[in-house]
């Protein structure tokens, strides 16, 4: 029934910094659905990890009906994925949740992500045809920053300076006098807070891809909520389900 | 045909398998990947008088073979339920099962009293709630509470009352019996294990709770033990769950004692587990030329 939990076959795995590795799946029919900010749930071959691992999708091969994950390893499961080598099994769900939405022609973008935030721009990137501004924030190693530079101009920010602008995206932003109409951004949840709060004070229409535990993946546990401005209509009460109703939010709606 | 069909308080279940009540929501999402109508009954998420918000997030968290969670028992409120969720219910040939939570005595007896005129089976009450500060699991610790909400609680229902008994206690038969003195009609065990994860990273609490209900295979064991238990300390029919991943599981609880199973973190790793679970019983049946389900049930003393 409808789409559903896969056994996929890893195409390739490659290591791009210290913990953080790109994984292409062949996926089959799945990825004709997928679309930029959605996000698979991967499961553990470990019978004591139960709980999925919900890893945004980096790019889509449509003909070639794979996917890409980059991710980062930041315990077991996801370090038993990136031990995972060509024609090695995987098991996936998805494409779920709702991704970044379409964007007019005219409009000037700015793409920004941060950490591990920014493999899922990498698809959008690749699928606005609009003008955009890609702006990517770093602790310190650089991985993906050359891909973006085919479908934007890139700007880097890092923490400790040793690339691009010292500080993070916003400051980035500033050091280049960048302007746009509107903002897209995945990261962690303090960049995006202050995404948001610039998006406001510039009055620019802005989508953030939110994150946050998850269990089942599917809507049903209400582990991932986020705090929402509005009474959902689903839930009746002042919050959303990251996994089914988001990953991405208009800004506006949500209180980080 | 070999007879799966088991009966709980006079309502007849196609087979012995349900959800676990808050893994499942009101079974809208899964039914993308389950025909709802393969399932004995589906237990919906708790369901309060007024829209309850949950805990702050993290709300849940990974632990060997199980998980924590402390959502809070967020839910639309009845109103929502009883026109949203139920009509979507009974599109599917299972039996509804809802499970009735509450800060107060009056709230169970005025969720209970609104749902009398609902096509509804069955109502379980979540007297164990581990993650919210008032009811829940405040009526579920003391034989003398428990007794006293399942009396009210019957007091006031149409519909045969399973009481959810929390394993949160030193002696779970006393809960039982104290259950079965206020006139329940059939009790269902375990609710999670309260349970801590900290983070030794950020030197936090895993989830913003800081405790939850642990779940999944970790906690089966003592699951299986307290349905045995139980089930020689009562009469009542027992709904029996923790950690039940697989059909093998399911069995192990109705040798125990059980008459129906629920499945619940098992839907997390395999939103098909359900469905599979079904599927081995009959195969388990067909395995050991068991003709009738109900010939298994406590079948090992």
């Amino acid at each position: 029934m409808g789409k559903g939990k896969r056994t996929c076959v890893v195409k390739s795995q490659e290591r791009l910094a210290e913990d953080v590795y790109s994984m292409w799946i062949q996926a089959g029919d799945m990825v004709q659905e997928a679309g930029p900010g959605q996000f698979i749930s991967v499961y553990s071959k470990d019978g004591s990890r139960l709980l999925p691992r919900p890893i945004s999708i980096c790019e889509i091969d449509r003909p070639a009906g794979a996917l890409r994950i980059v991710y980062r390893t930041v315990g077991e499961g996801t370090r038993e994925f990136s031990e995972y080598g060509q024609g090695e099994s995987v098991d996936i769900l998805g494409p779920l949740g709702n991704g970044f939405p379409e964007v007019s022609r005219n409009k000037e973008v700015f793409l920004i992500g941060g950490g591990i935030g920014i493999p899922p721009m990498l698809e959008l990137a690749k699928s606005l045809t609009c003008k955009k501004s890609i702006i990517l924030g770093y602790r310190d190693t650089l991985f993906l920053n050359q891909e973006f530079e085919a479908y934007g101009d890139v700007y880097v920010a890092t923490e400790d300076g040793s690339a691009g602008s010292r500080g993070n995206v916003l400051d980035a932003v500033r050091d280049h006098g960048l302007k746009a109409d509107m903002i897209m951004a995945c990261g962690p949840t303090p960049m995006l807070k202050a995404i948001k709060a610039y998006a406001e004070e510039h009055h620019m229409e802005c989508y953030l891809s939110l994150e946050e535990k998850m269990a089942c993946g599917v809507g049903a546990c209400l582990a991932c909520v986020c705090q929402t401005k509005e009474v959902d209509h689903h839930s009746n009460v002042h919050n959303r389900r990251i996994c089914k109703d988001g990953p991405v939010f208009r800004a506006e709606e949500v209180i980080l | 045909m070999r007879k799966t069909s088991v009966n709980i308080a006079g309502v007849e279940l196609k087979n012995p398998v349900m959800t676990a009540s808050g893994t499942f929501g009101s079974g809208q999402e899964y039914g993308e990947f389950v025909d709802l109508s393969l399932l004995g009954g589906v237990v919906t998420k708790g369901v309060s008088n007024v829209p309850w918000p949950g805990n702050p997030a993290p709300r849940i968290a990974e632990t060997y073979g199980g998980m924590i969670n402390a959502i809070g028992l967020q839910n639309p409120g009845i109103d929502v339920f009883v026109n949203r969720d139920i009509p979507y219910l009974r599109q599917y040939d299972t039996r509804i099962i809802v499970n009735v939570c509450g800060k107060t005595a009056e709230d169970y007896v005025g969720v209970v009293e609104r749902l009398a005129g609902e096509p509804v089976d069955l109502l379980e009450i979540n007297i164990s709630c581990p993650n919210v500060k008032e009811g829940g699991i405040a009526f579920g610790q003391d034989p003398k509470a428990v007794e006293a909400i399942t009396r009210e609680v019957k007091n006031h229902a149409k519909q045969p009352v399973i009481m959810k008994l929390s394993p949160n206690v030193t002696d779970i038969t006393a809960t039982a019996k104290a259950a079965q003195a206020g006139g329940a009609d059939a009790i269902s065990l375990i609710n999670t294990l309260t349970g801590m994860k900290i983070d030794i990273h950020k030197r936090a609490f895993a989830v913003a709770n800081k405790t939850g209900g642990l779940s999944g295979p970790a906690i089966k064991p003592v699951a299986v033990r307290m349905v045995y238990q139980v089930a020689q300390a009562v009469k009542l029919p027992i709904i029996g769950m923790g950690g039940i991943m697989t059909a093998e599981d399911a069995i192990e609880f109705i040798l125990a004692g059980a008459s129906a199973v629920s499945v619940g973190t098992a839907n997390f790793h395999n939103p098909y587990a359900t469905a599979e679970i079904i599927k081995g019983i009959e195969e388990y049946m067909e395995r050991y030329g068991v003709q009738d389900i109900n010939e298994l049930i406590g079948a090992v003393r």
